[in-house]
């Protein structure tokens, strides 16, 4: 993985120098709240609904067992014993004083950690594949570029104060794990005639405007693309607009001049660029950051593992979590594990400092020292042989990570909702538990395979719910909590917007319509080969919304 | 109120005439983007000013045939929000290559300082920060990542010695 040199140390420690001064300032008086409010949200640091929140970056979801290890400190000496893994692959503390962030941003500068531009209305922290490095689809390791990304991010000077914030996702396969369609600007890196280049897609979004990204130039050469970024930054910059936060985001500004335009302005800013405004970034730095990205010398295994196969057949459990939490290697006798931050009962996303130091120790003991988080809030585990699988779900279980569930029903994305965030309408979580309740059974849920449900407790769509199989909005109506239900979204290469079937259901009705759903998809599919999002596409909406409101 | 320019506290010798009011037939002034190219385009007859200042809308391309003729380009910041300021330094400064002073008027905070000062920002006019706290903030930070205004010493190309 990237690691800090001198110009990276010195830019992070006196970026904490900054900002301990900034909350002395802030706790003297000297600032007001509504001054110290930019500055504080260029540091990750939210004023929530019972306490100031901290977010921390994990560049394209990267942790080495050192940082991971460093984030369970803070969790138990700061906290209440917990963080919260996002859908930016950051994560964020509840609880945290606002006179100990300063000493927690020191922690995080000793393992070459940060928050900066965790918030703010900047250039947010770049997303990617999660299995970045491991995946075979891939043309090639995306997470150079995204370090690439975020260093000319980073208090980048002319792009601090933008209409609204920014977010750039990246992927290098032709399966869209880090949903680039629905980002401000989505990446996908592709090669031609031997060159590298990224395919740029622009004014993807959710919340309450949702748009899929319109595809803004098929191929631009590796060279080239961050002189291009600066043309999209730069007109988003001067003509984005900033009359009306809700209209702010790039997504309007492609949609209200239409695509070609967008295109054509875009296209003429970066041709106007003068040689001396070039960032020209030599191939030898290119070079030496993919050189941080190396695999891990995984030494040559059988591609069928014998302790495997025994333990599977030994324990139905764990022959379960194998054909639910693995993910193909491009390496003949490894895989990709999803440690699963979804177990039954427990806020999705969350990890206690326990969890956090023994997640840290496997990725130490069998995982290359490689760990990452997914963007469905879950930690992954890239590079682990076969035949260790057996003892890291042995020691996952017995911590309560077990759970046989990635990318099944009881996996939702969910936003913190009402019990934390002061944009709510509603909440999230306990509506989320009760729908995992219906579905708790193991082998029910296998049954059901593959559907993404996401939970946000607004229209602002932290849970992303727009591109949920079933996605699940929470409002407000008259001081009562309703959920709107949306069915038929999807955030990989076929990206697509849920449409909202019906009226609102009150919290208590959620589970059992949800069951009906499901139970009609079964009675329906062609074969259990048939996954819930292409039933649905196949037989249209309509008859899903008859069986999510039929009477009980 | 404060101008810091270069390093230090200066004298402000220039005014700002808003528009409609009559223009000074002595002494540095400057006037509004759109009052100074109808003077200059001769829409608007008096003393031809080398200063004007630009509201977050205008576009600086629109300057380039007067640039050799202005001493002072100052840019507004009608709210700290609003970065648009911070285009219109750079594309005077890379783009077009102007070299006269170019100042931050309006709502100039003391944490902004050191972005603008990349963009290409030479003085600050503030009653937000200090003379010392805007010195301090020009020195928070030794790197940066990207070339930009400020010239080219970017990271990557101190690592590389290019």
């Amino acid at each position: 993985m990237y690691r800090y040199d001198q110009f990276d140390a010195r830019i992070v420690q006196e970026r904490v120098a900054q900002f301990r001064g900034q909350v002395a300032r802030r706790l003297s008086g000297e600032l007001l709240e509504d001054e110290f409010k930019p500055l504080r949200l260029q540091n990750g640091v939210y004023l929530q609904l019972h306490a100031y929140m901290l977010r921390i970056a994990i560049p394209y979801g990267q942790l080495s067992p050192v940082q991971l290890r460093r984030l369970a400190e803070i969790a138990r000496d700061y906290d209440r014993g917990f963080g919260h893994f996002t859908t930016r692959q950051n994560i964020q503390f509840n609880w945290v004083a606002l006179k100990d962030i300063p000493d927690v941003l020191d922690k995080l500068a000793e393992v070459e950690m940060h928050a900066i531009q965790t918030s703010g209305n900047c250039i947010r922290n770049t997303t990617t594949d999660h299995f970045a490095g491991a995946a075979q689809d891939e043309v090639l390791d995306p997470r150079a570029w995204c370090e690439i990304i975020r260093q000319w991010s980073t208090f980048h000077p002319e792009f601090a104060f933008l209409p609204r914030k920014f977010k750039i996702a990246v992927t290098a396969a032709e399966h869209d794990r880090a949903a680039i369609r629905v980002h401000d600007v989505g990446l996908h890196i592709r090669q031609k005639d031997g060159q590298v280049g990224f395919e740029v897609h622009v004014g993807g979004g959710q919340g309450r405007t949702p748009h899929i990204a319109a595809l803004v130039n098929p191929f631009v050469p590796e060279a080239q693309i961050l002189d291009y970024l600066e043309a999209i930054m730069r007109v988003y910059n001067r003509y984005g607009r900033r009359d009306n936060k809700y209209k702010a985001r790039i997504k309007i500004l492609v949609s209200e001049l239409g695509e070609a335009e967008y295109i054509r302005q875009v296209e003429e800013e970066f041709a106007a660029q003068r040689p001396g405004e070039k960032i020209d970034l030599p191939a030898s730095e290119v070079a030496r950051i993919h050189a941080y990205f190396a695999p891990p010398a995984l030494a040559a295994r059988p591609a069928l593992s014998k302790t495997l196969e025994a333990a599977k057949a030994a324990d139905p459990a764990f022959a379960r979590w194998t054909r639910a939490n693995l993910h193909p290697h491009k390496v003949a006798g490894y895989a990709s594990v999803t440690v699963s931050l979804k177990p039954l009962g427990v806020a999705p996303g969350d990890a206690t400092d326990a969890q956090m130091m023994l997640v840290a120790d496997l990725g130490e003991k069998y995982g290359y020292g490689d760990i990452r988080v997914s963007h469905a809030q879950n930690l992954i585990l890239p590079h682990v042989a076969l035949d260790d699988l057996p003892a890291v779900y042995a020691a996952l279980d017995a911590a309560g990570l077990g759970a046989a569930n990635e990318s099944r029903i009881t996996d939702m994305i969910v936003c913190p909702g009402l019990d934390y965030c002061n944009l709510a309408n509603a909440r999230s979580i306990p509506v989320a538990l009760a729908v995992q309740k219906v579905f708790a059974d193991p082998a029910y849920e296998e049954d059901i395979g593959k559907l993404h449900i996401n939970v946000s407790g607004c229209i602002n769509a932290c849970g992303h719910h727009h591109v949920g199989h079933i996605g699940i909005l929470g409002v407000d109506k008259k001081g009562e909590e309703f959920y709107q239900i949306l069915l038929g979204g999807r955030a990989d290469e076929k990206a697509a917007l849920g449409e909202i079937v019906g009226p609102g259901l009150k919290a208590d009705d959620v589970p059992a319509a949800i069951h009906r759903v499901v139970e009609f998809y079964r009675a329906e599919r062609t074969s259990p080969a048939e996954k819930f999002i292409d039933t649905l596409e196949r037989l249209g909406h309509a008859r899903f919304q008859e069986a999510l409101y039929a009477a009980g | 109120m404060p101008l810091v320019k270069v390093g230090a506290e200066i004298a402000n010798d220039w005014t700002f005439v808003p528009d409609g009011a009559a223009l000074p037939e002595a002494g540095r002034f400057s006037v509004s983007f759109t009052r100074f190219l109808g003077l200059k385009l001769g829409q608007e007859n008096g003393p031809l000013p080398d200063g004007v200042r630009l509201a977050p809308v205008d576009d600086p391309a629109q300057l380039e045939p007067f640039l050799p003729d202005l001493a002072l380009i100052e840019v507004d910041f009608p709210r700290y929000t609003d970065g648009r300021g911070f285009s219109q330094a750079q594309l005077l400064r890379r783009r077009y290559g102007y070299s006269g002073e170019i100042r931050a008027v309006g709502h100039v905070l003391r944490d902004q300082i050191f972005y603008m000062h990349r963009s290409g920002f030479t003085a600050y006019e503030t009653r937000r920060a200090t003379v010392s706290e805007v010195l301090e903030a020009l020195a928070e930070f030794t790197e940066a990542y990207q070339p930009a205004a400020d010239g080219p010493g970017a990271a990557f190309r101190k690592r590389t010695g290019a």
